[in-house]
């Protein structure tokens, strides 16, 4: 219990991860929070591979970190930008209000 | 040891408590401040585990740029009357499905707790941790040498993410007055300036 391994890490990671997707599918409003739950998704994601990396002893883990972190800032930024678009074509982001594909 | 174990639950019941608020306060704004919470409870982890390096590119870039920027965002458009609210809509259907492949997916992720096995030769890889120079020299050291190209493409999705930003809220207002450049250096003496004779008593029409 109180030795902090690998799977501590893990579980943390997991947990995130299960929050992220969650909101994900839950949110009913707001498309912002969509983004959020995304953000919290890749978080997670870097958890496990710098865990990996640290508890395994090799680098590449967080250079794959570093890639994915600037992955995720650029679809951040055209993530809200289309939000901007759209809420200046539309005048709504509400999640139910966005069915222009009938999907 | 035990130190080392009191600061990871702290951080780590932080982090979750945080991303638990981010999808489940009722306004907007209060997400985003928990997200920030988040992202500086993981990178005080990450610097804690040994990545020093990369604890504070999450601390500066990811605090100091992307959760400012939907801070931004957030207070740009009118998002006050949009208050998110699980469970309340005229057809929640997907709710139960949304819950059910939530929980699978946590499941499959806990057997990693318990269920993993290192291979044997898995250490024989080129780039392994050394413990004499420091995490950012290390990193330093492998991605500008074997990771060139992965570095120059990443900062290629970054140019290509900041042309698509400004190609998408760019917008053309009519009957805003700008400088033209091209006109102002295109003038020249000959059509700019025009010499009138002005006739006693009759004064002097010009044009605009």
């Amino acid at each position: 219990m109180t030795e902090i391994g690998l799977g501590h890490y893990l579980s943390l990671g997991a947990i995130i991860f299960f929050l992220g997707v969650i909101g994900i599918f839950l949110n009913r409003k707001n498309i912002i929070v969509i983004l959020m739950s995304i953000e919290l998704i890749l978080l997670a994601v870097n958890i496990n591979l710098i865990s990996f990396s640290i508890f395994s002893g090799d680098i590449l883990g967080q250079i794959f970190t570093m890639l994915i972190l600037t992955v995720a800032a650029a679809e951040a930024a055209i993530g809200l930008a289309i939000i901007v678009v759209y809420y200046r074509n539309r005048g709504s982001i509400r999640v139910e209000d966005i069915h222009g594909m009938k999907g | 040891m035990i130190v080392h174990s009191i600061f990871f639950y702290f951080f780590s019941l932080i982090a979750i408590f945080s991303s638990l608020m981010v999808i489940t306060s009722r306004s907007t704004i209060n997400s985003v401040f928990f997200l920030i919470l988040d992202f500086i409870s993981v990178g005080c982890l990450f610097i804690m585990v040994g990545a020093e390096f990369l604890g504070m590119i999450l601390l500066i870039v990811y605090v100091g740029a992307v959760a400012v920027l939907f801070l931004f965002v957030v207070m740009m458009l009118n998002v006050a009357e949009q208050k998110q609210s699980w469970f309340i809509g005229k057809k929640s259907t997907h709710i139960p499905t949304g819950l059910i492949v939530s929980v699978l997916i946590l499941l499959e992720l806990l057997v990693v707790v318990g269920g993993w096995k290192y291979k044997e030769d898995i250490m024989s890889s080129g780039t392994l941790l050394l413990s004499e120079i420091s995490n950012t020299h290390q990193l330093g050291l492998v991605m500008y040498t074997d990771y060139i190209l992965y570095f120059q493409l990443a900062g290629i999705v970054l140019l290509l993410a900041m042309i698509g930003a400004i190609l998408l809220t760019f917008r053309e207002r009519v009957g805003v007055k700008k400088q033209s450049y091209l006109n102002q250096i295109s003038r020249n003496p000959s059509n700019a300036v025009a010499l009138i004779e002005v006739k006693s008593n009759q004064g002097v029409k010009l044009d605009d």
